[in-house]
């Protein structure tokens, strides 16, 4: 058998005559629809992949995408930044996260600027590296400060799982996992407070595959049913996401509202069920979980089961720990970008008060943010 | 400004052109620092005059060491502006403690490069600092050259004119990342840090109008074309799939989150050459690198801009690289 190389999993996926391909199918077909629809693309991974690729300009205009929030980095609200930031400036703590996190501005700075105060600050690609810091650093304490969605959240679970069993003592965590439906479900559900009246956009789905190969596409089962949300669970190359949304305009024509994998290559209804079992060895729901521009949103976060409390950094340094919530700058609009009534563009201080080098609102905080892809890629459009 | 300097200002890119404006422009201005050349061109047009610090992130990495690239650096500066490097100086800054041996292996790989450059250290300076004020070893070099082809400038590009890269880019960025603590990546990647003198040379005795040259360095071939399109007020357009990137590269690329042509080179530069000179340069170029290939044209589109067509039919702007570079999440 030939050897599976890298570029096999990406090169016919961005292939010129597919996408065209695709894109003639789609207006073909969305001039069949009856009213324009609008797809939210949960992941901020696909919000990269459409700006990057230039997708809108070859969908036609009755099709639009509204930007998830399915961005880690992104929600995360203030108060949790400062933790890490607070976290990082204890005496003997080393502090790991993962990419973005660490140009992620809190109240007093990001921990790059921590970093350059003289904290000890690392980013990893894998959490499993952690274990080589602890054991190279025996008098330090190691923070591993886990963000993420259902696709990050084994691998800290497979840290934990080693800390434990192998007796490591200089590993904490601090969990910030979240979990993909329950943010869906607000975001169609919810009333705005603000406003005091909600009418979402949402009349669709692309779903991120990632955590569908973790989490099964058996977590969008009531989207359709319940909803009456389809939902297209989706690859992040651009032939994938082109045939993700030729699946979701075929669904409207055909009048049918389902849920599909167009990631079939990987994808499966129930996902990795080892990996759901490790994270349900050691993670329970949290009741609430305040997401960073949409507030509290009911059993959206996970915390370490309260057996494994000697482990959590969260209460080991709860009394260092600012716990006030702390709101966005009042001209941001992220909340309602990520709730699909406003695109980026339509912010006062997009691009010029806020950049990605100096971020105020959530959805420029990280690269896969809507703001942050549409002032990278969207300038066109 | 920030009120503290992050890594994030030392990226080739977008905070740190704002770090050098505000801060060394300000008070340093005058006629040939403006420029903002590779090196500045001093005595009428006869010399070139370069300087660059080194630190590095493990000191030894594969296809090279602190100490070729300290000399290649330099010398590939003086070589962007046509200048053969003849005379450099050579500081160090060392950390109590550092092993003589792997020391005198680097200044043995400085000696190396240099003779291939032709040039020589004529001055140096050595300080050593208590362990934990500086990460091993810095190095700092100063180099002058000889101009031997005149006129190379990023302010002289014209509608129509050809952009060529001189080989596959991001090997030299994607070589440390994988490298890094933290990531570790097994790779059979190699560095690209070479000197560029001999190939420079090779544009020059074969004739054609050499436009503008720049090492991709910190910042990748996103920074140099954008620097070129900004000082010339003129659009680059890129042809996206032509960009010649290694597979390997592509791959950590792909898994990290970056893109190739942000990524820094220490071997690989980009050239500009008149339309009628398109065929003689691609010939020259591909002598030393098969890869190198044609891969914009200059249009006045969009001024001021670096614009990418894909295969499909879209187009996007390329803009400079910001922000540390970090790994993606998932």
């Amino acid at each position: 058998m030939e050897e599976l190389q890298l570029k096999n999993l990406y090169d016919n996926f961005r292939d010129g005559d597919t996408i065209k391909a695709f894109a003639k199918i789609i207006a073909e077909d969305a001039k069949k629809l009856k009213k324009p629809i609008n797809i939210m693309e949960v992941c901020g991974g696909h919000t990269h992949t459409i700006m990057k690729f230039g997708l809108p300009q070859l969908l036609p205009k009755n099709v639009n995408f509204i930007h998830g929030p399915g961005c880690p980095v992104c929600i995360m609200p203030k108060e949790r930044i400062d933790h890490a930031y607070v976290l990082s400036m204890q005496e003997n703590v080393i502090l790991v996260t993962l990419g973005d996190m660490i140009k992620v501005p809190g109240s007093n700075g990001s921990l790059q600027d921590a970093r350059a105060k003289g904290a000890d600050v690392r980013f990893v690609y894998s959490p499993i590296e952690c274990i080589k810091i602890a054991q190279d650093n025996p008098d330090k304490t190691v923070i591993f400060f886990a963000i993420g969605f259902e696709t990050t959240t084994p691998m800290t679970a497979v840290l934990v799982d080693q800390v434990i069993k192998s007796k490591i003592s200089n590993i904490l965590f601090h969990i910030n996992h979240v979990t993909v439906p329950e943010v869906m479900v607000e975001l169609i559900d919810s009333r705005d407070v603000h406003v005091d009246s909600y009418n979402n956009e949402i009349d669709a789905f692309l779903g991120p595959s990632h955590v569908s190969v973790i989490a099964g596409s058996k977590i969008y089962d009531k989207f359709p049913k319940d909803y009456g949300r389809p939902v297209v669970v989706t690859g992040f190359e651009p032939v994938d996401a082109m045939e993700g949304i030729s699946m979701i305009v075929k669904q409207f024509v055909e009048k049918r509202c389902e849920l599909e994998v167009q990631y079939k290559r990987v994808v499966n209804h129930d996902g990795n069920l080892k990996a759901q079992d490790l994270i349900n060895t050691y993670f329970e729901k949290m009741s609430l979980f305040r997401w960073r521009g949409l507030g509290n949103v009911p059993d959206s976060g996970l915390k370490l089961k309260d057996e494994y409390e000697k482990y959590d950094a969260e209460k080991i340094y709860k009394s260092v720990l600012p716990i006030a919530e702390i709101e966005d700058h009042k001209l941001c609009i992220c909340g309602d970008i990520l709730r699909g009534m406003a695109k980026p563009q339509e912010c006062t201080i997009f691009g010029t008060a806020c950049k990605p080098t100096t971020p105020i609102g959530s959805c420029m905080v990280s690269s896969e943010g809507a703001c942050a892809a549409y002032y990278k890629y969207g300038n066109l459009i | 400004m920030t009120k503290t300097i992050t890594i994030a200002h030392g990226n080739g890119g977008e905070e740190n052109n704002e770090l050098i404006k505000k801060v060394f422009y300000k008070h340093f201005e005058n006629d040939i620092l403006s420029k903002s050349e590779d090196a500045a061109v001093i005595e009428n047009g006869k010399l070139a005059f370069t300087t660059d610090s080194f630190t590095v992130s493990p000191l030894f990495f594969p296809g090279g060491d602190i100490g070729k690239l300290a000399v290649c650096g330099t010398c590939n500066d003086l070589a962007m502006m046509g200048a053969k490097p003849k005379y450099m100086t050579c500081s160090v800054i060392i950390e109590e403690g550092f092993p003589t041996r792997d020391l005198e292996k680097i200044v043995k790989s400085m000696k190396k490069e240099l003779d291939i450059n032709g040039a020589i250290v004529v001055s140096g300076d050595t300080k050593v600092v208590p362990r934990g004020s500086v990460d091993k070893l810095f190095i700092n070099t100063t180099g002058i050259g000889e101009i031997e082809y005149k006129g190379i400038s990023a302010s002289h590009l014209k509608e129509g004119m050809s952009i060529f890269v001189s080989r596959d880019v991001g090997t030299h960025g994607a070589t440390i990342f994988a490298a890094r603590e933290g990531i570790e990546l097994e790779s059979k990647l190699q560095t690209d840090c070479a000197s560029l003198y001999p190939e420079v040379k090779k544009l020059i005795d074969s004739g054609i109008e050499i436009i503008a040259l720049r090492d991709a360095t910190r910042g990748g071939v996103s920074a140099v074309l954008n620097e070129w399109a900004k000082s010339s007020d003129v659009c680059i357009e890129v042809v996206e799939e032509s960009i010649p990137v290694q597979e390997e590269v592509r791959g950590i690329c792909e898994m990290l989150g970056f893109e190739a042509v942000d990524l820094a080179n220490e071997g690989t530069y980009v050239l500009c050459v008149p339309k009628k000179d398109e065929a003689k340069a691609l010939e020259v170029l591909q002598e030393t690198h098969k890869t190198s290939t044609l891969i914009a044209t200059v249009s006045e589109q969009y001024k001021g801009r670096v614009l990418l067509n894909s295969s499909w039919g879209t187009k996007r702007f390329l803009d400079l690289p910001t922000g540390e570079l970090l790994p993606r999440i998932c």
